[in-house]
């Protein structure tokens, strides 16, 4: 290649760079703008806010917050505190027993060994929510209604955790690990605590914020079990915010209810940025 | 890892082999009351004409198909099939494209994109966002009063634009969010299927001469094809679950006039108004057609793992 053709190639190398960061800021734009305004609005009061958009946060942040957490309609501490005792169980619960069932397929030889992982990997595609009518009334009958326990137990079975750390054991747990541990007379569920699950601690971190935020998040079937007012959770508060008279609403609480909703996981988000993307990155089936 | 290998090892794992039943046990009783039963008790509950009038209780009388006869003849079933694949159509094409353009620029090696982990950050993060709140935020700044139309008006427009009153931007937005919330997700599983590719086929193709389009479309298109089968079909099965966005932005009515009522929205209607036969007939239909899509995602997964089962 002489040096004439090397300089266009490079030229239009630039050029393609060019466009590109053109392209990456307007999707940063499209992705972040709602969060920006959703920000800003959450610092302003009602009446600026209808007064019309401002790119410059206002000084009504406290204020706001005071409202929301005073307001009798909306228990918001209440509802607050059963989003994130669910979400933390529901990821414990999750991110342990799918490392144990991972673990079983993994580490032993049985006769159901392949259809038991078939099996796994058939019901992961499965909606939760074509179950769901039988799920609510089997609740209902087993008077679990209003009870958090029907929104934690079910993540013992989470097929995609599963399939996560199935990959990760695959790529990391030699079974001469626990072949080593046996010699020395450990138990098998000794061995799994003490040895198997320190060896899966990145794993189980990313798989346990993943549940966190997907339990956090779930709107579904919490909005059909959960009814008592002292028993909801942030998406339901949310939704009956929306069905409210909304005119009516003092839109500076409004925006910061969503904030308090959105803004912990952005910041728990952006802290672990670098584990989360991996984590997708690993999930996914690797050619 | 494989201990099939040597028959004094296989002998020797048989007498650890009830371990391994003991380890699965949770997940398959968890699966087995959670979800098997109450699968078992939607599909019976749909031959069964069973919903509330008032206080009263209609039923349960056994009905056979009728719910199934009636819920493609009376019922708005097809509208709302259609909504929601409408819906999802406008939402996956531009995400597949974007995604594919972003995870080739990401792992271009000559093109060596600066604050990559910066935009890699930023699209993932619509990802994590509680879908409620999201469609909660978009109702409240695409509202009559609300902060685009206000811009809108400081630039010169009359009234206001109103977003959730016309089918088009209804629909429009919803398919926008579900965009924003997965096309970072997309981007970076097929970055890391991209990643996967042996480099040496990179290096020959660019010796050849083959430019960075033709490299893309001709190396690294093909090999990902397992990646964008999955990606597709996830999506698919995604999209028939769609629920929160819709939900919410309309205030579960789907409007203008049900165009934008999904599936999963006419489902929860059933359930919350206790008509637990049509609902057991919403709730088979939607199994069925994710069972034939999960079979599908089935075979393209282990037909792969196959193929690449001695990596690990």
């Amino acid at each position: 290649m002489n040096s004439r053709a090397k300089n266009a190639a490079q030229r239009s190398l630039s050029v393609r760079r060019v466009f590109c960061y053109i392209f990456l800021i307007l999707l940063t734009f499209l992705s972040l703008f709602s969060f920006y305004i959703l920000v800003i609005n959450a610092t302003r009061s009602h009446p600026d806010i209808q007064k019309g958009f401002s790119f410059l946060p206002g000084k009504s942040l406290i204020f706001n917050l005071k409202n929301l957490f005073t307001n009798q309609n909306l228990p918001v501490l209440s509802s607050l505190r059963n989003s994130l005792f669910i979400s933390a169980c529901t990821a414990l619960v999750g991110t342990y027993f799918s490392a144990m069932t991972a673990f079983g397929i993994h580490a032993y030889n049985f006769r159901f060994k392949k259809f038991a992982f078939a099996f796994i990997m058939m019901v992961m595609l499965v909606p939760t929510q074509v179950s769901a009518l039988g799920f609510v009334r089997l609740m209902s009958t087993m008077g679990l209604r209003n009870s958090f326990i029907p929104l934690i137990l079910p993540s013992v079975a989470a097929p995609i955790v599963f399939f996560f750390m199935k990959q990760y054991m695959e790529s990391t747990l030699p079974i001469e690990i626990i072949e080593a541990a046996r010699i020395d007379g450990s138990n098998e569920f000794h061995t799994f605590n003490r040895i198997v699950l320190p060896i899966m601690k990145p794993a189980m971190a990313v798989q346990a914020i993943f549940m966190f935020v997907a339990s956090w998040n779930n709107y579904f079937m919490p909005a059909l079990l959960l009814d008592s007012s002292n028993k909801k959770t942030l998406p339901i508060l949310i939704a009956q915010l929306r069905s409210a008279d909304f005119m009516k609403f003092d839109m500076g609480q409004v925006y910061t209810l969503v904030a308090i909703a959105i803004v912990p996981v952005i910041i728990v988000y952006l802290l672990l940025s670098k584990f989360i993307v991996r984590g997708v990155a690993l999930g996914s089936v690797k050619g | 890892m494989d201990e099939k290998g040597s028959p004094r090892k296989k002998s020797r794992s048989i007498s650890y082999g009830k371990w391994g039943y003991l380890f699965i046990a949770p997940f398959f009783l968890a699966y087995l009351v959670f979800s098997l039963i109450p699968l078992i008790s939607t599909f019976y509950n749909s031959f069964f004409e069973r919903y509330m009038v008032g206080l009263d209780l209609i039923g349960p009388t056994f009905v056979g198909l009728e719910n199934y006869y009636s819920l493609f003849t009376q019922g708005d079933f097809s509208k709302y099939l259609s909504n929601t694949f409408i819906i999802w159509i406008l939402g996956f094409v531009p995400q597949l494209l974007v995604s594919l353009l972003l995870a080739a620029w990401f792992t271009d090696l000559r093109l060596r994109l600066r604050a990559s982990g910066f935009f890699k950050t930023v699209i993932y993060m619509p990802n994590l966002i509680m879908a409620a709140a999201f469609s909660m935020l978009f109702y409240t700044i695409f509202a009559d009063a609300g902060p685009v139309n206000s811009v809108l008006m400081s630039m010169g427009m009359e009234s206001p634009y109103r977003f959730l009153a016309n089918i088009g931007s209804t629909r429009g937005l919803i398919a926008l969010m579900n965009f924003l919330m997965w096309y970072g997700n997309t981007t970076i599983l097929l970055m890391a299927a991209i990643m996967g590719i042996d480099p040496s086929l990179f290096e020959a193709a660019q010796i050849d001469g083959a430019s960075s389009p033709q490299i893309f479309r001709q190396v690294t298109l093909p090999l990902i094809k397992p990646i964008l089968i999955y990606v597709m079909i996830t999506s698919l099965i995604g999209g028939i679950q769609m629920f929160d966005v819709p939900q919410i932005l309309t205030n579960g009515n789907g409007n203008p006039n049900r165009t934008s009522m999904t599936l999963v929205m006419y489902l929860n209607k059933h359930l919350f108004s206790e008509n637990f036969g049509m609902g057991g007939a919403v709730s088979v239909i939607l199994f069925l057609i994710s069972a034939v899509l999960s079979l599908i995602v089935f075979y393209s997964f282990t037909g792969k793992m196959q193929r690449g089962g001695n990596k690990a």
